[in-house]
């Protein structure tokens, strides 16, 4: 109780060091917890994909079109339960910087195969009535301020003019991992008119959405439908919702590795500071080191003494952190939700603020507890005065 | 008790530091007894042993040869947490600059030696209201040491030193940091330790004044007692 006591008096007795300390950790937990964050909002859709879901596009890149004719063969394939198609329609609203994902998806299909997207039923009657009717995630309703009823109308990149879409829905997600910032219309709607304009690009789609019964043999079933069109004008590669996602993220790797990387380095600086704090802190103290061993305590004594005085630093920078990183990552949510639609800080990036709390609390005082048992009584007298 | 037994025996100390491969020796063959209930001064010019022979007799320091026998007990054989537990039990320290731990109050200084032993709290409080009543400061005993004058935490480090009941009382000039009133005060409170609780008391001073109240006075010169 009295080593409680003093560990306590004892991290405060030096409040501007302390503060300081404290201060610089808690900035390094709240970068580190970010950082944790935006790899986070990278994986998200590849953690928030279905193992029921393949998806299956053209093998030599997705940037090339498959036959719709596809659709009826893909869909007799053994073990599909459902099957749906979409394209990339990547349409700007007002100006580029407003950006988000933008789909022509065929409706009944796709939305039966996305469950986690919450539509009410009056609105996805609506939505599937009105051909020229799209729905929008939540978030990027509240982004744009857009209401039911609202025209919205998108310029082209790939199939170009002014397109006009009336809001008939807003989506909500069944999970906070559920990205509410995309805008879908009807596949049908951009079809009909491309075959006006852009004859030799109707009748194609971006990539087939599929259903499977059993998700153990998914790699089964999309090994069946790319035999059924090997040796075709436009062969396919079919691979889970995760993969395929996961293979725009590998794009990104190198990205990707140095914010980890980063992160790692802002832990070792700050075990620095910390480490530093501790020597300063023992240094100082080593006289009254000496006078508890000369009245019987025990190095064990000294050692939790000097590491308990690290701990405390240590999670109160990282609880600070922790307390700093929420009003942070919503702020980065809002900024980035363009390129991040979900921006979740994880439970794990907490416990990670909290191991290295304890971890870089051991570290840092290791060395000065082993100089504050190993000196000897009389030289740490020597010291006061 | 009996005043003529020896409590400490001291037989052919030998103690050197190493300055890289110099050897400075600082005691040769010290052999010489210390009677229970004594009050003894030793004394001698800076660099002569004294505090380094306190030390060792304390237990807090190791000596090269020779051996240190306290209340039947050869320290020199004990190992660091032996010698620990024996000094948390067997001796009281009384430093020149106090040593008291700045962040506790004087009632918690006290306090600290009795965290090692089994008493309960009740226990522990007694003891140390005991100590300072002994001392005169209970009304101070929730002051921090930053609080108190130089004779108030030297009388609180007396305190902590008897807390325990120590059989043995060692001080390394317990007045060199003190003025005349208060080092009298500091030097009549060990009187009063001496001949009221029996207490064996090793003192190292400069202060002939304080060198005085010792019943014997020995003197040390270049690691050797000199007649």
């Amino acid at each position: 109780m009295i080593l409680l006591k003093m560990i306590l008096k004892n991290a405060f007795r030096r409040k501007v060091r302390t503060g300081l300390t404290v201060l610089a950790f808690a900035i390094a937990i709240l970068a580190f917890g970010l950082l944790r964050t935006v790899i986070g909002a990278w994986y998200a859709g590849v953690e928030s994909s279905s193992a029921n879901r393949l998806i299956t596009r053209n093998a030599v890149s997705l940037i090339f079109p498959l036959p719709l004719s596809y659709y009826e063969k893909i869909r007799h394939a053994e073990g599909v339960t459902s099957v749906s198609y979409g394209n990339w329609f990547g349409g700007i609203y007002i100006s580029e910087k407003n950006f988000f994902a933008n789909f022509a998806i065929q409706p009944e299909t796709y939305l039966g195969l996305y469950p986690e997207y919450i539509l009410p039923e009056d609105q996805k009657e609506a939505f599937l009535r009105d051909r020229r009717g799209f729905v929008a995630g939540r978030k990027l309703a509240e982004r744009f301020g857009w209401d039911i009823g609202d025209v919205v109308t998108l310029k082209g990149t790939i199939y170009p003019g002014n397109w006009d879409f009336e809001l008939k829905g807003i989506y909500r997600g069944r999970t906070q991992n559920t990205d509410e910032t995309q805008f879908f219309f009807h596949w049908q709607y951009l079809n009909e008119t491309i075959r006006q304009t852009m004859p030799s690009m109707a009748d194609k789609v971006g990539f087939y959405l599929i259903g499977v019964r059993d998700p153990n043999h998914s790699a089964d079933v999309a090994r069946e439908i790319d035999a059924m069109f090997r040796n075709s004008p436009a062969e396919t590669l079919t691979e889970t919702e995760a993969a395929f996602i996961m293979g725009f993220i590998s794009m990104s790797q190198a990205i990707i590795q140095v914010i980890n990387v980063v992160s790692i380095v802002v832990i070792i600086i700050i075990l620095a500071v910390v480490a530093n704090t501790m020597a300063m802190t023992t240094r100082e103290r080593i006289g009254e080191y000496a006078v508890l061993k000369t009245l019987g305590y025990t190095g064990l004594h000294i050692t939790i003494l000097i590491v308990g005085e690290a701990l405390v630093i240590t999670f109160l920078g990282s609880l600070l952190g922790i307390a700093l990183t929420y009003p942070a990552a919503a702020g980065f949510k809002q900024g980035l939700s363009a390129f991040f639609p979900i921006f979740n800080i994880e439970r794990s990036t907490i416990w990670y603020d909290l191991g290295i709390a304890g971890a870089v609390g051991f570290a840092a005082s290791f060395i000065p507890a082993v100089q504050a048992v190993r000196i000897r009584i009389a030289d740490g007298l020597r010291r006061i005065g | 008790m009996d005043k003529q037994s020896s409590i400490v025996e001291i037989r052919n100390v030998y103690k050197c530091y190493y300055k890289g491969d110099l050897v400075v020796p600082v005691l040769s063959d010290i052999t010489f007894d210390i009677a229970r209930g004594e009050f003894l001064a030793i004394m001698g010019p800076s660099g002569s042993g004294k505090s380094t022979l306190l030390n060792l007799i304390a237990g807090i320091d190791r000596l090269d040869s020779g051996s240190i026998v306290i209340d039947d007990v050869d320290i020199s054989t004990l190992s660091e947490t032996e010698l620990a537990g024996w000094r948390s039990g067997n001796v009281g320290f009384i430093f020149q600059f106090y040593n008291l731990i700045p962040v506790l109050t004087a009632f918690e200084n006290v306090d600290l030696p009795l965290h090692l032993t089994g008493l309960s709290k009740k226990e522990r409080r007694e003891h140390v209201e005991a100590a300072l009543n002994m001392v005169n400061l209970t009304p101070r005993m929730d002051h921090y040491p930053s609080q108190l004058s130089g004779g108030e935490q030297q009388r609180v480090a007396i305190a902590r030193a008897i807390v325990i009941d120590p059989a043995i009382l060692v001080a390394d000039e317990p007045t060199g940091d003190l003025d005349r009133k208060s080092a009298s005060d500091v030097l009549d409170l060990m009187d009063r330790l001496n001949t009221e609780l029996n207490k064996t008391i090793i003192m190292v001073t400069h202060d002939p004044h304080a060198a005085e109240r010792a019943h014997v006075i020995r003197h040390l010169e270049k690691g050797e007692f000199s007649t």
